[in-house]
């Protein structure tokens, strides 16, 4: 299988890898790169547990072939904290209980990151088809909820 | 997974490619990749162009021109295309509607391919570097086509004049118990004077609702004009049958929708 160069910014740090071509990109984070706050759940792009944020957009590290992404900038749930300081939202699922097994939390946070950049203050309703595409067998969604519409209210204190 | 991918910067390049025996297109992949992680071993390649024409939405003096490798997302937040956006954002969750492109949704078989019912009601062309086709013509021959769709093209319908209606099980995403997209255009005196009606899951691809069409024109929108055309509305189906609903349901729901639609 031929080797293919791939170069992209994954959580601010440059990367630049020889992966086999058709490798997905869920397979490269976790395998070759080591990232594994995406999560293979089905690799048929229905739970949602491998979202990652490609250059602002929210997608299926599971659909994407690695090599498709180079020179955009991915961001993964594993580099949403900074200095040791949770994200808002990373704070919020643990306030709230929203992770039991904790398998969808990656997928759930980069989901709920997304819909916070570009909605910052988002309605019940923003929140649930936010969510739409991720799946949780353990908690019953409402936590998730209410743990996303936590943090943006702190967002929104901390901006005012 | 055994796949290689080759990118080409030309749609000329990668159609030659593309004949080679084995090699599929890659649009957005959730379907074509999606297939190769579940063990179809029957792609062992795939080719890509990465022509910036193929990401271009062009809207002037009516008409419309949608490149293939345009997503659902692009589409749903284009005012121009507002008249859409209801069946674009019928596709999948927020990822799929990311990834999701448009000449990927004129492949998808049922339940799959609701974009591609509403370019049906509209009776869209489809561009490829060897010619124009009428939708309903692609759709017939999509299974031996072994060449890029580069764009899709339609009129935009009249204010209000286009309708799209998806049932599905889970709210708010969740995939297609059937689809229905319909362009009706009305006379003065307030009849219908032309309507093209597209389904979805009434066949193993969309197919238009030629009966009920019929049925419809002439008459008014209302509980009485519509009885004859949800009467037509089963003629020459043949529902798909999946874990989401039967065949003989889909049929038996399939007037109750169409006339909320059409009543709408
Ligand atoms: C979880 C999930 C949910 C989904 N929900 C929906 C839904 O609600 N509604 C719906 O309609 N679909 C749904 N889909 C199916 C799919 O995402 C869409 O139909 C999508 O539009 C397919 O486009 P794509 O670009 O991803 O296709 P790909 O997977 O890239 O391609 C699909 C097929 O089309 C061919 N192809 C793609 N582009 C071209 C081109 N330009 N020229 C020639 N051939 C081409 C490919 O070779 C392949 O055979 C869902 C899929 C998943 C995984
Ligand atoms: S692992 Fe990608 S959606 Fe489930
Ligand atoms: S916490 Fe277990 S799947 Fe969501």
């Amino acid at each position: 299988m031929a080797k293919v160069p791939v170069q992209f910014t994954l959580n601010g740090s440059e990367k630049a890898e020889f992966i086999d071509s058709g490798t997905t990109l869920l397979n490269a984070l976790r395998d070759k790169i080591g990232d594994t706050s995406p999560k293979g759940g089905c690799h048929q792009g229905t739970c949602g547990a491998c979202s990652v944020i490609i250059d602002g957009e929210l997608r299926l590290s599971c659909l994407t072939l690695a090599e498709t992404c180079n020179g955009t900038t991915i961001t993964t749930t594993s580099g949403l904290s900074e200095s040791g300081v949770l994200h808002p939202l990373q704070r919020a699922f643990l306030d709230t209980f929203a992770t039991q097994c904790g398998f969808c939390t990656p997928g759930m946070i980069m989901a709920a990151k997304v819909l916070l950049d570009h909605t910052p203050n988002p309605s019940r309703d923003e929140v649930v088809e936010a969510l739409s595409g991720n799946i949780c067998r353990c908690t019953g969604y409402e936590p998730i909820i209410q743990a996303v519409l936590l943090a943006a209210r702190a967002n929104s204190q901390n901006a005012a | 997974m055994a796949l290689a991918l080759q990118t080409f910067p030309t749609v000329k390049d990668a159609n030659s490619a593309l004949k080679a025996a084995g090699t599929r297109y890659l649009g957005g992949g959730t379907l074509v990749i999606r297939a190769a992680n579940e063990g179809d071993v029957s792609v062992s390649s795939l080719v890509r162009s990465t022509d910036p024409a193929l990401s271009a939405i062009a809207v002037a003096g009516g008409k419309v021109r949608i490149g293939a490798s345009v997503t659902m997302a692009a589409i749903a937040r284009l005012p121009d295309l507002g008249a859409l956006a209801k069946a674009a954002r019928a596709v999948g969750g927020p990822a799929i509607r990311n990834m999701a492109t448009v000449g990927g949704n004129l492949f998808a078989p049922a339940p799959y391919g609701d974009f591609a019912v509403a370019l049906l009601a509209l009776d869209a062309t489809i561009s490829t570097d060897d010619g124009e086709l009428p939708i309903e013509t692609f759709l017939a021959k999509r299974d031996g086509s072994r060449v890029i769709v580069t764009s899709v093209s339609f009129t935009l319908p009249k204010a209000d004049g286009f309708r799209f209606l998806k049932v599905s099980r889970v709210k708010p995403k969740g995939v297609s118990m059937l689809s229905i997209a319909a362009v009706l255009e009305r006379a003065a005196d307030g009849t219908v004077s032309s309507a093209r009606i597209a389904l979805g899951c009434m066949a193993d691809r969309p197919i238009r609702a030629r009966a009920a069409e019929k049925a419809i024109e002439g008459k008014t929108l209302d509980r009485d004009g519509i009885a004859p055309a949800l009467a037509a509305a089963t003629e020459g189906i043949a529902p798909i049958t999946d874990p989401i609903a039967s065949a003989w349901y889909r049929a038996e729901v399939l007037p109750v929708h169409l006339g909320r639609l059409l009543l709408t």
